[in-house]
């Protein structure tokens, strides 16, 4: 009960001092509204880039066309030279005829071309259907696959894949790099808000010592503070962030550009992810206040 | 029974001044008892070490049982909760009235609001403040604002009570009036009272134990009712 009066006590002299050093306070907030809106982009990126290829990867499958020179000990070897590759997570091998027959069934212009044809003439291929573990490594797994005896050709998304990977790999690591650096600079604004309110406050702390306030009653407005100039600087980017991806949702229909990059649906994701950047806010001034306090009030 | 005891207490400064050397004293529970000696004897920091502001370099110092020196910084607050003190000047809160000001006290340390209220009253009744609750320490006399602090150091109902020269800003008369009120907490509530001063009219005349200091060494520990001649 005691706690709870001690900690009422402080929210209602942090929000005070906030009031106070209201020109410093709104600088913290700016710095921090700046970088949690990149959070909050990183965020959103980076969910759905980890969803996008989680769908690719069990989506993506490197297609082995077997030579029709190849004797049927080549063949079976083959599954095993597949195998062996490190990258390679699963092989399924397809018969020619195999092949056929589901193509007849699809389409009756090729039913009928291909009831004329035997075994010995089918010039489809036995193929290869190798899914990979890591899908940023499927350029090489399928270079390698390619130069076994006995491979003519392979075919995988080839070129969108790379492309789209290294793009968002990019956007990912510039943004935790911006993230780092304004977390950096938050957090230094933070320290000298906090500092002022301790000097403002020093005749409070001094008599509060006096007549045997506990160290934690003495630290707990201070941190209080900072927490409270973190949760205000998290409103604006969390309602920023949820109106502008559902909005961005809508608009592109759900997918970005090609049907194979589906975005993350908004709802519950988006609140979840709102719980992060408010949490990020909060751990931060809590952090940056929790510094001035052991700097500047020696208790 | 012995209240305080100081046990061959010295003390030197990061600095290198040595400001009390070898002390031994030792104070009954319920006394009245005033330090003196001239400036830069060491009163000051004989009584910080007392509210352990400082800590002796040497030596033990013992306080209703506790050894003061050996308390671990994170219970110093414990102490000070058993203890008042006030200073020469006053340090109130200067946007706090009367009210407010002592209150802080107990709000400092976790009580509730029903249960500050009548401690707070009461104080303030003590040192004749009542008609001035709401007053601000602006428009409060001298004598008025160290009452205003005396009432905040005994609000919590210490068991001791240390003032650092209380009436170094004050006239002899107001000076009178707070030794008179110090004297009657300390017969009224059985506060164990010690007062620094260097107004040696006031000590010789209450009639007190005295204990004198001279550059950081006792001087001389008289007796209740001794009269003190010596030129320190
Ligand atoms: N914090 C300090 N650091 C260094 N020296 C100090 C400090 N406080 C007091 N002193 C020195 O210690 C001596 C005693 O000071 P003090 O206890 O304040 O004496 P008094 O209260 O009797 O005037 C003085 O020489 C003073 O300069
Ligand atoms: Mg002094």
């Amino acid at each position: 009960m005691k706690f709870f009066r001690i900690l009422g006590r402080s929210i209602r002299d942090a929000f005070k001092s906030v009031g106070r050093n209201f020109s410093l306070s709104l600088a913290s907030i700016s710095c921090i509204i700046i970088t949690l809106v990149i959070v909050a982009m990183s965020i959103v990126v980076s969910y759905n880039v980890e969803n996008i290829s989680n769908v690719l990867r069990e989506d993506l499958t490197i297609v082995a066309f077997v030579s029709n020179d190849a004797d049927e000990f080549v063949v079976k070897k083959l599954k095993l030279d597949i195998e062996d590759i490190s990258n390679v997570d699963k092989v399924t091998f397809k018969d020619k005829s195999e092949i056929k027959n589901e193509m007849m069934k699809e389409d009756e212009a090729f039913e009928n071309a291909m009831k004329t044809w035997d075994e010995e003439e089918n010039p489809l291929q036995h193929t290869y259907l190798v899914k990979v573990k890591d899908i940023e490594e499927i350029t090489e797994t399928a270079t390698a696959i390619k130069n076994l005896d006995g491979i003519d050709v392979v075919k995988y998304g080839e070129g969108m894949v790379d492309q789209l990977i290294t793009v968002f790999k990019v956007a990912e690591r510039a943004s935790i790099i911006a993230v780092i650096a304004l977390v950096l600079m938050t957090m230094f604004l933070i320290v000298n808000t906090i500092k002022l309110t301790i000097f403002s406050r020093k005749r409070e702390i001094s008599i509060m010592r006096l007549v045997g306030a506990s160290n934690f009653a003495i630290k707990l407005p201070f941190v209080v503070e900072g927490m409270i100039l973190g949760f205000l600087g998290s409103i604006l980017p969390v309602i920023g962030m949820i109106y502008g991806y559902k909005t961005l949702y809508t608009y592109f229909g759900g997918k970005f550009f090609t049907d194979i990059i589906k975005l993350v649906r908004p709802e519950p994701f988006i609140y979840y992810a709102a719980l992060i950047v408010v949490g990020i806010g909060i751990l931060v001034g809590m952090l940056g206040s929790s510094r001035a306090v052991r700097k500047y009030l020696k208790v | 029974m012995e209240f305080i005891k100081f046990n061959g207490v010295t003390k030197q400064y990061k600095n290198g001044v040595v400001a009390i050397y070898d002390l031994n004293l030792s104070i009954e529970k319920g006394d009245f008892c005033y330090i003196i000696g001239g400036s830069g004897s060491g009163k000051s920091t004989l009584i910080k070490m007392l509210y352990r502001e400082e800590k002796p370099t040497r030596g033990e110092i013992i306080l209703g049982g506790l050894k003061v020196n050996k308390l671990r910084n994170s219970s110093v607050y414990k102490l000070r909760r058993k203890l008042g003190v006030v200073f020469q000047d006053y340090r109130l809160l200067p946007k706090s009235n009367v009210y407010e000001n002592v209150a802080f006290a107990l709000e400092a340390i976790g009580l509730k609001k029903r249960d500050i209220r009548p401690k707070v009253l009461k104080a303030i009744e003590l040192v004749g403040l009542k008609s001035k609750l709401r007053d601000y320490p602006d428009n409060l006399s001298g004598g008025e604002q160290q009452r205003v602090a005396i009432a905040r150091a005994i609000v919590n109902e210490p068991k001791l009570l240390i003032c650092d020269e209380p009436t170094g800003n004050l006239d002899p008369v107001m000076s009178m009036e707070i030794v008179k009120l110090l004297e009657e907490i300390n017969k009224k509530e059985g506060t164990t009272v010690i007062m620094v001063t260097h107004d040696k009219t006031i000590v010789n005349k209450r009639k007190k134990h005295v204990i004198a200091l001279k550059e950081g060494h006792l001087f001389k520990d008289y007796k209740k009712g001794e009269y003190i001649d010596e030129i320190l």
